[in-house]
């Protein structure tokens, strides 16, 4: 195969950070090429800089064999070279017309907005969404987003299409459906390199894999001479994966009583319908469903983000159904949202802060009416080290760090104060195999402790490797339950597209 | 009466409707404009002084938008590709604007030209009520009418509006879209700055064919108000503006024909007005049914991580 693209020894630093220390590869016409590397090993980084977002401190990039300087995204695309980012370039106020059209090639002044919505729309149906063109994007789920950013970039004439973490936030059927069409643009001599961290994904759709870590592109393996294991191995090296064992006694008490809870959306519909809910004391109960179940609406109004419309929740014996976000935490209930930027974290305040957002009023981190800034440097210290979160220089806002290691620093500290019951929403979104280990780690050793958890998660692999008892949501409603010792990922997924109900409760 | 109040309130609106379509166009790309004031100053004495020296009320219309694009070019500098603060920038056009204008304009105190006339559509102007309000007034008035509309169908018609308006919104998306944040920018606020030159123009040209320094009173600053009043749109800042344009007709018929108010209070009516304005409009904006362009103020550096 002809090459493509060729990288040589791109070296890209920011103010106190070797974000890419060396990095030689090569991408070849009509191959599928995947970076794999570990929460801030330099994978977006190394993506901005090919599409000329960032430039390189030094390197070499030739496409074609000629070499290339990229000042910015124009010219890159000039060239053929089309991006979907990690952190979605998208406008939340326009609509997802607006967001398409923008990206669109040669769109006259005056355009015809009748024509352009047919070709828009034609390619929405050929991949079987369900996608109004009028909504605003802020409107929309994740899942939702995540494809309206692979329309904008299938719809411009890419040779060579870069995908940053696409799976990330789709189900398994709509990584399914991304699949055939990134073998399709295979087919037609497109070449693509491709992000992701979950290793079945990567084992199935690459020809070729490069290792990155921190910033070194230390090898790249061809299809035949990797497994997910040899992967791992590579990704990780030396660290060991945290081992734990599930603890599998669990106490009768009861924590959480959801009773017969329905919450309406901003459009007036059920996204909760009547559900009720038992959790056990140090019960770990995930839950299953299609992204837009209800699964989030039953975290938010468990959190106190959502006002509930009917129906009560008890912890223990306190009626917490009109709490506010704060109460909610008091009473111990921790949350980790789904969308970390907007409302997980404080984007300008250091890691620090934002590890004590959550705590400032406990009196370890207060010396009167002032902040005891010693304790809280020594508690990011040994939050940053127990959860290997990958930082800059001292005191830089969090939002420079990588997309795993935000994940990371908001999952330290909704574990910090020790809650009652965890609501986390897609937790190992985003993380590497390591880091992903580790928080369920974390998550077994606090069910130890007397932690319980709602898990809401579309990776089936994490909820039965987890779960104590697995909840199916379907259209806002709780479906069933599946007992994770007895089921098969088959059944549950038949459950959650509700063509099965109820098989163990 | 009725028809001579609407007459009044849209003549004493339009320099502000002029002034505040020029900021909703910077801050649709994301640059607050605190300049408004001196900029609108600038268009004055530039349009007064190029009217005086060329006979032209033309010419001097058209030294207003230059004189005001080229000072608004200095705010577009600091704030674009050097990233400055943009208040900071802006409350220091405003000073330059009201010095500036007072040296220069000294000479010009006392001049007197011939204001732009009345051009009355014919059939149109006879209607009873609006006919001498909307269609019996100058060609600015005819030109702001037009503008409203093409601002709007700008932004929500053609390809550079949407891109401008994502630059006001998310820049890194206009970015990776492969359209220049910088130039987009840049010229959204320099032309946004000489239709603010013009709105200061009508003043004097039109309202009072003459220049008194400091003739704006004030109305940058109603406009900076007005643009939040008008939800970042065209129409809007058009009912905002004559609003403001009608309380002000409203306090000098009220001062002609004589009333037990002070003319004090009477004179303070447009500007506690202001404040009501700034009070809904923020209660608005913190209920979240805002159009504020998301990007506003944010200075845009490719490299740096949002
Ligand atoms: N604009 C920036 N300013 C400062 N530091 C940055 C910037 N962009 C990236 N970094 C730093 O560079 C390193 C690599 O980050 P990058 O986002 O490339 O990691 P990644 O491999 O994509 O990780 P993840 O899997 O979590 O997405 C991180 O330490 C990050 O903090
Ligand atoms: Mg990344």
């Amino acid at each position: 195969m002809p090459e493509l693209l060729q990288i040589e020894h791109i070296r890209k630093t920011f103010p106190g950070v070797i974000a890419l220390d060396d990095v030689s590869f090569t991408v070849a016409t009509g191959e599928i090429h995947t970076i794999l590397g570990e929460n801030g090993a330099g994978k977006s980084t190394l993506m901005n800089v090919l599409t000329g977002l960032y430039h390189p401190d030094s390197g070499k990039m030739c496409l074609d064999g000629t070499e290339v300087h990229f000042t910015s995204p124009r010219d890159s695309l000039a060239c053929g070279i089309g991006m979907v980012h990690q952190h979605f370039m998208l406008v939340p106020a326009h609509s997802v017309f607006e967001n398409i059209l923008l990206a669109l090639d040669k769109v006259p002044l005056l355009y015809n907005r009748k024509q352009y919505q047919q070709k828009i729309q034609k390619i929405i149906d050929t991949f079987e969404l369900d996608l109004d063109l009028d909504t605003e994007v802020w409107k929309l789920s994740i899942g939702a987003q995540q494809w309206i950013e692979l329309i904008k970039l299938l719809l411009r004439d890419c040779r060579l299409l870069i995908l940053d973490e696409p799976t990330a936030v789709l189900t398994p059927q709509e990584t399914d459906r991304l699949f055939r069409v990134l073998r399709l643009l295979q087919e037609q001599g497109k070449s693509i390199i491709f992000i992701s961290h979950k290793m079945r994904e990567v084992v199935e759709i690459s020809d070729r894999v490069t290792v990155l870590k921190k910033g070194r592109s230390i090898s790249t393996l061809d299809r035949g001479s990797f497994d997910r294991e040899i992967l791992a191995g590579l990704m990780i090296g030396q660290d060991k994966i945290p081992e734990w064992q599930k603890n599998l006694q669990m106490s009768e008490n009861i924590v959480l009583d959801i009773r017969n809870l329905s919450v309406r959306n901003d459009r007036g519909l059920a996204d909760l319908d009547q559900v009720s809910l038992q959790l056990k004391e140090g019960e770990i109960l995930g839950i299953a469903g299609i992204a837009g179940n209800g699964q989030k609406a039953l975290a938010e109004a468990l959190t106190g983000l959502k006002p509930v419309t009917r129906g009560k929740i008890f912890a223990g014996e306190v009626d917490i159904t009109h709490s506010t976000a704060r109460s909610s935490y008091i009473s111990g209930i921790a949350h980790i949202p789904e969308d970390r930027k907007s409302i997980g974290i404080a984007p300008d305040l250091d890691v620090a802060d934002n590890l004590i957002m959550k705590s400032y009023k406990n009196p370890l981190f207060r010396r009167g009416f002032f902040q005891n800034r010693g304790a809280i440097r020594r508690n990011a210290e040994d939050k940053v080290s127990r959860f290997a979160i990958k930082t800059g220089p001292d005191g830089s806002p969090v939002r420079y760090l990588s997309g795993g290691n935000i994940q990371k620093v908001i999952i330290a500290r909704e574990l910090s104060e020790n809650p009652r019951v965890l609501v986390a929403l897609y937790p190992t979104r985003g993380l590497d195999i390591g880091s992903a280990e580790y928080i369920h780690k974390v998550i077994v050793e606090g069910a130890g402790r007397g932690m319980s958890t709602i898990l809401i998660a579309e990776d089936l692999d994490e909820l039965l490797k987890l779960s104590d008892r697995i909840a199916v949501m379907f259209r806002g409603r709780i479906i069933g339950y599946a007992d994770p010792r007895r089921t098969t990922r088959e059944e549950i997924g038949l459950m959650m597209s509700g063509e099965r109900q109820d098989q163990a409760s | 009466m009725v028809e001579i109040l609407l007459d009044a309130t849209v003549r004493a609106g339009t320099p502000i409707l002029f002034a505040t379509l020029g900021a909703i166009l910077n801050e649709r790309a994301g640059i607050i404009n605190l300049g408004i004031e001196g900029l609108m100053l600038i268009g004055a004495l530039a349009g007064f002084a190029g009217t005086f020296y060329s006979g032209s009320l033309l010419i001097g219309v058209l030294c207003a938008f230059i004189a005001a694009f080229v000072a608004g070019s200095i705010h577009a500098l600091i704030t674009v590709p050097l990233r400055g603060n943009q208040i900071v920038s802006g409350l220091a056009l405003t000073m330059f604007g009201i010095g500036v204008t007072a040296l220069f304009g000294r000479g010009m105190v006392g001049e007197t030209i011939v204001g732009l006339e009345r051009i009355a559509l014919p059939g149109l102007s006879q209607l009873p009520i609006v006919g001498r309000a909307l269609f019996q007034q100058d060609l600015l008035i005819y030109i702001s009418f037009i503008l409203v509309f093409l601002i709007w169908f700008f932004l929500y018609r053609t390809r550079i509006g949407l891109g401008l308006r994502t630059v006001g919104e998310n820049p890194a998306a206009a970015d990776t879209c492969g359209i220049s944040v910088s130039l987009y920018r840049f010229l959204a606020v320099t032309t946004g700055a000489g239709l603010v030159g013009i709105g200061g123009a009508y003043l004097s040209l039109a309202m009072t064919p003459m220049w008194i320094e400091n003739m704006s009173a004030g109305r940058g600053w109603i406009a900076v108000a007005l643009v939040i009043f008008s939800g970042w749109s065209s129409h809007r800042a058009m009912l905002g503006a004559y609003l403001f344009g009608g309380i002000t007709a409203m306090q000098l018929r009220f001062q002609a024909i004589g009333t037990d108010i002070s003319t004090h209070i009477l004179q303070m009516l447009p500007y506690i007005f202001t404040i009501l304005v700034l009070v809904v409009s923020t209660i608005r904006l913190q209920k979240g049914s805002s159009q504020q362009p998301q990007g506003l103020g944010q200075p845009y550096d490719r490299e740096d991580r949002k």
